[in-house]
């Protein structure tokens, strides 16, 4: 049987201490957080409230032009809730004279170079608050490479990236995420109608239950298949996570020498902490 | 007679010697305070678990003319130690190593055995393997001194059982992992099920320490336990926070629970000899290292 459910209070302990670990241990006190008016994003601001107070956290919301008002609307119910310092900056005139260079543009191409550039006021706020940039990238979009790389999934730490969309569900449940954030359709809102769901062609209900067994179950793709999931399904997720795994991974150096970072020059991210 | 056993369940700072050093002096001062006789630390307390290439600047060498471990030995003269380290040998191996000191001395020191080099783990690309397994006397009797992956194997225990061991201590370094409903991950409670299985199989007392914290993403469960003879826990300490766990164990137990169960009197260590000596004979079975 497959079985996502998590035990909310050990998940809550454990990632609001990392979160607490691994910015203290170099020296800050304070996190920033984008935040989109989705759940990922509101789950990653309660997190970091509980681990830093409050105070110690920057939410910023960074609307486009054709973002929803339901959007913008949901982030504000999270900062209300979680009484967390924000700044709303929009984007529109950071990202309009880029695209307009280029008329054919389609919104795959726009839709990437919002994310990265929410990245870029992201981490520049970051600079100016003295905090570190708390991710929000779950791990049936990491694993499924639903994120654009130096975008959205750009961070100093991720406390979301262990826990699969369904997860992260019940987990903001537990914590009060507000139930318009947690109902609503999930959606990256690069454009009006756009869901994740719909983009994607399966649930993320069913996904999940899929993933978990290729992953954490180790299970091969045919035995996925016996235990009741479509092939073409299996093919499909199997052949995006293998497409994507370069999304998860540093960029590969060209080993000349007899110590090469990446290869034989080890540290942990932690060394000396 | 009895023992008053302390575990410290703590965080640790990564390649940090003197930091480590320093907490466990702390510690030492608190165990010490409360009256403890032995006070364990887990694994590699002295600096970290994720060392990687900072392996070889972080070893010690236990003796006196260390500057880290001259004041630990300096330190059990007011209560019995464990602590765990990094290990520079006289050929330059560096081992994954617990020790235990008394009244100054040395009384024993451990190597890893085995080291688990997959899925998360990689020990085998910066360590040696240990190669010894020997139960130890101490003023309390006879011990043995296991560290994490070494009592993931029943022979290795089972030796020290043999070998005289009435006390494991077993330290770990343990990765938090298997999120599930559960109010433990699931590393926890696989330990907890092996821990008690020694206990009720070898009737001997065994107290683990496990610590806490974070390094890099990884967390560290705690969850110090001890078990008397009959696989009862006697003492728990809470998962992921510092504790200081305090547990006074009653070695008349052994008495008490090998008169009711005679399983150590009964072992036919012969019979396993020749069964294995057949088994390793036959050739076509991989026998490992």
């Amino acid at each position: 049987m497959i079985d996502l459910s998590i035990n909310t209070k050990l998940a809550t302990q454990i990632l609001s201490n990392f979160i607490h670990s691994e910015i203290t241990r170099v020296g800050f006190q304070r996190a920033v957080v984008g935040l989109s008016g989705g759940l990922d994003s509101a789950l990653s601001c309660f997190l970091a409230a509980k681990a830093l107070g409050a105070d110690n956290v920057l939410a910023i919301r960074m609307p486009y032009r054709s973002s929803s008002q339901d959007s913008l609307d949901d982030a504000q119910r999270v900062i209300d809730a979680t009484g967390v310092q924000n700044l709303t900056i929009p984007i529109t005139e950071m990202v309009d004279p880029l695209i307009a260079n280029f008329p054919d543009m389609d919104n795959m191409r726009k839709g990437n170079i919002m994310a990265r550039t929410r990245m870029v006021v992201l981490f520049d706020q970051s600079a100016a608050f003295q905090g570190l940039v708390v991710g929000t990238g779950n791990k049936t979009e990491i694993l499924l490479g639903y994120t654009t790389i130096y975008g959205d999934s750009a961070c100093a730490i991720n406390p979301l990236g262990d826990l699969y969309k369904t997860q992260v569900r019940q987990l903001s449940r537990e914590l009060g995420v507000p139930l318009s954030v947690i109902e609503k359709p999930p959606s990256a809102d690069l454009w009006k109608g756009q869901t994740d769901e719909g983009e994607l062609g399966f649930t993320y209900e069913e996904v999940d239950r899929l993933l978990f067994l290729l992953v954490d179950e180790r299970f091969s793709p045919e035995e996925c298949v016996e235990a009741g999931f479509a092939k073409g399904f299996v093919d499909e997720v199997v052949k995006k996570i293998q497409r994507n795994h370069f999304k998860r991974v540093m960029p590969p150096i060209c080993k000349l020498n007899n110590r090469t970072i990446g290869y034989d020059f080890l540290y942990p991210r932690d060394w000396g902490t | 007679m009895k023992c008053k056993l302390a575990l410290a369940q703590i965080n640790t700072e990564l390649g940090n010697l003197q930091a480590n050093l320093k907490k466990h002096l702390d510690l030492i001062d608190q165990a010490v305070s409360q009256g403890s006789d032995l006070l364990i630390f887990p694994e590699l307390s002295m600096t970290g678990y994720l060392l990687q290439d900072m392996v070889p600047q972080v070893a010690i060498r236990p003796n006196e003319q260390d500057p880290i471990f001259s004041v630990l030995l300096q330190a059990s003269q007011k209560i019995d130690l464990v602590v765990g380290f990094v290990q520079e040998d006289e050929r330059n191996r560096f081992y994954i190593a617990c020790v235990y000191l008394s009244a100054g001395e040395v009384v024993h020191i451990h190597h890893k055995i085995y080291l688990p080099t997959y899925g998360l783990f990689d020990e085998g690309r910066f360590f040696a393997w240990g190669d010894s397994i020997r139960a130890f006397d101490t003023r309390f009797g006879r011990f043995g001194m296991l560290i994490c992956e070494d009592f993931w194997h029943a022979s290795v225990p089972y030796l020290l059982w043999q070998d005289g061991a009435d006390v494991l201590i077993f330290t770990s370094a343990s990765p938090g992992r298997g999120l599930s409903n559960e109010p433990q991950v699931d590393s926890a409670r696989w330990v907890d099920h092996i821990n008690r299985a020694y206990a009720s199989l070898f009737t001997t007392f065994v107290a683990h320490t496990n610590r806490v914290g974070y390094e890099d993403g990884l967390h560290f469960w705690g969850g110090a336990m001890v078990y008397d003879p009959n696989g009862d826990v006697l003492a728990r300490a809470p998962q992921v926070e510092e504790t200081l766990l305090f547990c006074e164990i009653d070695l008349a137990q052994l008495h008490r629970t090998r008169t009711r169960l005679p399983l150590l009197r009964d072992e036919r260590t012969a019979l396993v000899q020749r069964e294995l000596s057949r088994i390793l004979a036959q050739g076509s079975r991989p026998s490992g290292r």
